[in-house]
């Protein structure tokens, strides 16, 4: 899932500037399941900002909407009678869903209540994890189900550096090393010589290095549809 | 390994290569950049180690810190008439840069290159910077590897004109972990091309020994040149601190407590009564014993099958390296001659 | 002086210790002050956020949390997480501009008659120390 965290109140006032109407939509999708800009996120943003707003002299009248997914257009078009009355949209959903509801009110304007972090798992309640960087090249049949692209701090193809120790990364010793988790892997299923094999260098064309990405599929297109 | 016919049978037919190559016991140093624009620094530096080394390598934004490039730094060591060891990490640049600055480098007259995946920049002076590691430190030797021998970029264009021809060396951390994959990762280096390899500073010899020994099982050691590193102790305290807090680096108690015993005649003062002529006194003996700690490791790394030289690390204390060489026997460094051209 | 009477206080009570002490409080005709108005919770556990935010936007004066006592949870932890949860709450009432102290969390259990007043007092006088809730007196004026 994608993986976002609030930003701070005050970076929001800032953002959200002189407006009065503030429109405070949450995402029913990844931004609920890790606590950041589900219903209740957004409810809680819209009460502080009210109240906040209130001592600071300039009330604001804010008010909370929750769709189902920011980030499809059916979604949007159930709120779009509240969006275009409000000065100013408050989108706590992921980067996703900020630039979905300014591509489809392209008269509102839209600011990010969330920073979207990554795209993880929670490891536990409350503890969530990078897992994957979106490379559009999976090689995790290369490395035993473990990617080191997003868990490796170098994002090493030939790991580990000299800088793992104690099953742990150099920068920071609540960061397990990539590696090292991939070594434990292939050693317990005795498939160690995969770590022999030199990996070449890595095509980042499919990655974001390649420019925007854009995924077609002819097949479930409709044709009334098609741009 | 395609050795270039012009090179008489080298590969490059840099010094150390020469050095290496004759079966001598190899010295590199190490020659830090300042963090300026400073060209004197770069002299007096290499006032130091002239002589006393085979090559010197000039690290590239170590511990991610902004220096003077290494490349830069590397040609004022050439016309000072030292050989330099180039560093480039892949932490600053992506195939393109590495592959031009190469190209450069070997222009301005530098022979040996070390490859290198570089410091995290978290631990420098820009940690908000963007990394690049677009390839790693294996797939850099590869890549330098094929330039020299099959004269191609990484891409596959074949290079119109001459080829960078590098000495290629790689990093061995034989104690970090997973401890069991080490050499097999040293092995992998070396099956991607790595003519030389520089260790990590060793301490514990005992340690060292049995990782020299699987290397040797893998036979390792004879497709390359091992350099072991070493690097004088400067006081306790730096001692302690480097066992416990980098990363593969183990320090027997017996030596901490070596270097202890040789500021005793100042443990009994308390800070407040440590006169400044005390700290400097306790300091010089603390010196000396690291410098003979280092003397002593080299002495019994060169009775280790399979160690090709030693890597001095005396990090901003070039100074060391003169009593160091001098102190193993290693003074004065061979002269291998530079092999004439073959008639045509 | 301040006009004590126009405070407001809710105290959300756990039902299996903190209520049973205020109840416990009024059989032995021990004396609290009026500002608390207790609300039975079935655990602290049960506690919000935005149950807490919207009492203060309400214009509640401050909020008192009482659960069991730390290991005595009669669901294993709830006393615990919502005590993590308090932490958090004050942490959005500073970024909000209200005093973190507004809000504070006890433990005891339902035999506590006589702790459950001195802790009722000691918020009232906190929370009459800090000032009435802004929010409130902007919308008396």
């Amino acid at each position: 899932m994608i993986v976002a965290e609030q930003k701070s109140l005050d970076e929001i006032k800032s953002l959200i500037g002189s407006a009065n109407k503030v429109l405070v939509v949450g995402c029913g999708t990844c931004v609920t399941v890790c606590f950041a800009g589900g219903s209740r996120e957004a409810a809680i943003m819209s009460s502080s900002l009210r109240m906040s707003s209130k001592l600071d002299g300039v009330p604001r009248n804010v008010s909370d909407v929750t769709v189902q997914r920011q980030c499809e257009w059916e979604y949007l078009d159930t709120i779009s009678k509240q969006v275009e009355e409000a000065d100013i949209v408050l989108s706590l959903g992921c980067g996703i869903g900020v630039q979905a509801i300014a591509e489809h009110f392209p008269n509102t304007w839209v600011v990010p209540g969330l920073n979207t972090t990554f795209m993880g798992l929670p490891l536990e309640q409350g503890v969530w994890a990078e897992r994957c960087a979106a490379c559009g090249d999976c090689i995790l049949g290369l490395t035993g189900g473990i990617c080191p692209i997003a868990r490796c701090s170098k994002s090493l193809l030939n790991g580990p550096c000299g800088g793992s120790e104690d099953g742990h990364c150099e920068i920071d010793p609540e960061i397990p090393c990539a590696w090292q988790l991939i070594y434990d892997r292939l050693s317990s299923m005795d498939k160690l010589d995969v770590l022999m094999e030199l990996q070449a260098p890595k095509n980042w064309q499919t990655s974001r290095d390649g420019g925007p990405r854009k995924i077609i599929r002819e097949d479930l297109r409709l044709v009334g549809e098609e741009e | 390994m395609t050795a270039n016919p012009n090179t008489n049978g080298y590969l490059v037919g840099s010094n150390l290569e020469r050095v290496l190559h004759a079966g001598h016991f190899a010295v590199t140093g190490e020659l830090g950049p300042p963090q300026s624009a400073d060209r004197e620094v770069i002299g007096k530096k290499a006032a130091q180690l002239r002589g006393y080394c085979d090559a010197v390598n000039i690290t590239d934004n170590q511990t991610a810190i902004v220096r003077m490039s290494s490349i830069g730094a590397g040609t004022l060591v050439v016309q000072e008439g030292l050989e330099p060891v180039i560093q480039m990490t892949c932490r600053d640049r992506n195939r393109l840069a590495i592959q031009s600055d190469l190209l450069g480098a070997y222009a301005l007259g530098m022979r040996n290159l070390l490859c290198l995946s570089g410091d995290h920049q978290t631990f420098g002076n820009h940690p908000t910077s963007k990394n690049v590691f677009d390839i790693d430190s294996i797939q850099q030797i590869q890549m330098v590897a094929d330039m020299r021998d099959e004269c191609i970029f990484q891409c596959g264009d074949k290079m119109k004109g001459p080829e960078p021809r590098f000495f290629v060396g790689a990093a061995s951390a034989p104690f970090a972990d997973p401890l069991d994959f080490r050499p097999y990762r040293l092995a992998k280096k070396v099956k991607a091309g790595a003519d030389f390899i520089q260790s990590q500073l060793i301490y514990d010899i005992e340690a060292f020994k049995v990782f020299m020994e699987k290397v040797r099982k893998l036979g390792t050691h004879e497709e390359t040149y091992f350099l072991a590193g070493v690097g004088p102790l400067k006081s306790p305290g730096m001692a302690r601190y480097m066992k416990n807090n980098v990363p593969g680096i183990l320090i027997p108690d017996e030596l901490i407590t070596r270097m202890t015993e040789a500021g005793a005649p100042w443990a009994g003062k308390s800070k407040d009564e440590l006169t400044k002529e005390d700290k400097k006194a306790r300091s010089a003996a603390w010196k000396e014993t690291g410098i003979q700690i280092c003397i002593e490791l080299i002495q019994q790394l060169q009775e280790i099958e399979g160690v090709a030289g030693v890597h001095i690390m005396a990090i901003e204390w070039e100074a060391a390296v003169k009593p160091i060489v001098e102190g193993a026997g290693l003074y004065p460094r061979p002269v291998v001659p530079e092999p004439t051209p073959e008639p045509a | 002086m301040v006009d004590t009477d126009s405070y407001q206080i809710v105290a959300y009570c756990c039902e299996h210790c903190a209520y049973g002490a205020a109840d416990l409080a009024g059989g032995l005709r021990l004396q609290y002050p009026p500002e608390v108005k207790i609300v039975l919770i079935p655990c602290t556990g049960k506690i919000d956020t935005l149950m807490v935010l919207h009492a203060f936007e309400a214009g509640i004066d401050g909020v008192m949390v009482a659960g069991c006592l730390p290991g005595d949870c009669h669901y294993l932890e709830g006393n615990e997480n919502a005590n993590r949860r308090i932490e958090r709450i004050k942490n959005l009432l500073e970024q909000i501009g209200l005093e973190p102290e507004r809000v504070n969390m006890y433990n005891l259990s339902s035999a506590m008659a006589g702790e459950f007043t001195v802790i009722v007092e000691e918020t009232t006088n906190k929370i009459i120390s800090i000032g009435k809730n802004p929010l409130l007196e902007e919308r008396l004026r």
